[in-house]
């Protein structure tokens, strides 16, 4: 049977994991090839490697960590952060990443999932939205890793997950901004909507704070994957009890 | 030595590094002379079989590959490659194995991609599924199945049950990833390695 996806998303620089504000004050967590590796350890499904300073630092992609953690690591692993054309997306693949996810660049130009999916398959393309509930709906937002720059981009977010899907997106990565970093649990009314509308994976992210979050997410939102950060990195929740939990409550997960 | 054979489709590099993590030499080519002379084969791939067969076609490879008498294995769009043809963009493959690639159809209960982590069932005793046990987790991505026939060694079920891997003669297929199956897909890749 497929198994449900747990998936550790972390922030890198300088091929550093950090947490800590986008703009001011990082905590170095440590190396981030000591890092995927712990977690591969630790049972994780497949990571998401964000850098996050690329996008600020308009750069093109030089991602030297993206080569060093695919020489390492024999799980799957995605890398997001200012991948704004088809050829950088391509650079990241052949340098051992498995899957690209792009969030504000598709806004800004939507033909670029088209392109990628034409160029690698729509399975390397993963679109990462920023959604936000106001007044009963919910509308994506660009820019949200900057607090300066963050802002609403003009569509619901149940068109826009279906457009991406449409334009070749092969995985959606929902990102309830609601619940981000409250650790109150999944948005799962959200999560469902968005389920019913597709026939590609979606992984869900915002909100974890306890092993039965993940429960609640598998079961009654149906999701693919469900993505966190924190909770990992503070050592709240364990990927070893977190299955065990999930298989007692009759989820697939791979021991 | 082992050749990873190079079609500039992407992800040929971590098939190359899960082959150093073994400590075993390989590298890529494209090079028909080359891959004519290589001792062990891997063609993996990541993309259309359309795209992969042109290139084929392109660098000259069509009855290299169909001719070599070194073990051979196929990745998964490499093991569908092996197969007679494709749906995917209406292909014909190498022609290796019997059977025609066909679409996963895609619902809300069975979405596709099939992406994730999913059990094999070996269904047959090989020096590549040597200490694979059934319900072994590997990592699979793909639109795309591959029938069941006499040449699966190993299935999974995803709706429907399909070939994870394939063999006949010097010839082996995974859809799966080994090189992103942790440790039973670098088992596999070592049971590549020693045949």
């Amino acid at each position: 049977m497929l198994a449900r996806r747990i998936i550790p998303c972390l922030d890198v620089k300088d091929g550093k994991v950090v947490k800590g504000v986008q703009f001011v004050g990082h905590e170095v967590l440590g190396d981030a090839v000591d890092m995927a590796l712990r977690y591969r350890d630790e049972g994780a499904d497949e990571l998401v490697l964000y850098d996050i300073t690329a996008s600020s630092e308009g750069r093109t992609v030089d991602y030297n960590w993206v080569r060093d953690i695919a020489r390492a690591l024999d799980i799957p692993f995605c890398v997001a952060g200012g991948i704004r054309s088809a050829d950088q997306a391509v650079k990241c693949l052949n340098s051992g990443a498995d899957k690209v996810s792009i969030n504000s660049p598709a806004l800004e130009r939507p033909d670029l999932i088209n392109e990628l999916a034409e160029m690698a398959g729509s399975q390397c393309v993963v679109v990462g939205i920023d959604s936000r509930e106001m007044d009963g709906d919910y509308y994506v937002h660009q820019y949200s890793g900057d607090p300066d720059k963050i802002r609403q981009a003009g569509r619901r977010t149940l068109d826009w997950v279906v457009e991406a899907r449409d334009r070749g997106a092969g995985e959606i990565v929902l990102n309830c901004m609601n619940q981000d970093g409250v650790r109150k649990g999944y948005d799962l009314k959200q999560l469902r909507l968005v389920r019913d509308l597709l026939d590609i994976p979606l992984v869900a992210s915002g909100g974890a704070g306890a092993p039965e979050h993940f429960v609640e997410v598998f079961d009654q939102a149906d999701v693919s994957g469900a993505l966190a950060a924190s909770v990992f990195h503070k050592k709240i929740i364990h990927i070893p009890e977190l299955k065990r939990d999930l298989r007692q409550a009759g989820i697939a997960v791979r021991l | 030595m082992i050749t990873v054979i190079e079609l500039g489709c992407a992800n040929t590099a971590s098939v190359l590094f899960a082959l150093e993590r073994l400590g075993v030499e390989a590298h890529l080519s494209s090079d028909a002379a080359e891959i004519a002379a290589a001792k062990k084969v891997v063609l993996p791939g990541v993309g259309a079989a359309g795209f992969a067969m042109n290139r084929i076609h392109e660098l000259g490879l069509f009855d290299v590959i169909r001719s070599l008498d070194v073990p051979l294995l196929g990745v998964c769009l490499g093991q569908q490659l092996l197969f007679e043809g494709s749906d995917e963009g209406d292909v014909q493959c190498l022609g290796l194995i019997p059977g025609r690639v066909t679409r996963m159809e895609a619902s809300n209960n069975f979405v596709v991609p099939h992406m994730g982590w999913n059990q094999l069932a070996v269904t047959r005793d090989d020096p590549l599924t040597a200490s694979v046990n059934d319900g072994d987790y590997a990592y699979f991505v793909h639109s795309f199945v591959c029938p069941v026939n006499e040449c699966t060694l190993a299935t999974a079920t995803y709706g429907e049950p399909f070939a994870a891997m394939v063999r006949k003669g010097q010839v082996w297929g995974c859809q799966f990833h080994p090189e992103r199956s942790s440790a039973t897909g670098a088992k596999i890749l070592e049971n590549f390695v020693k045949l």
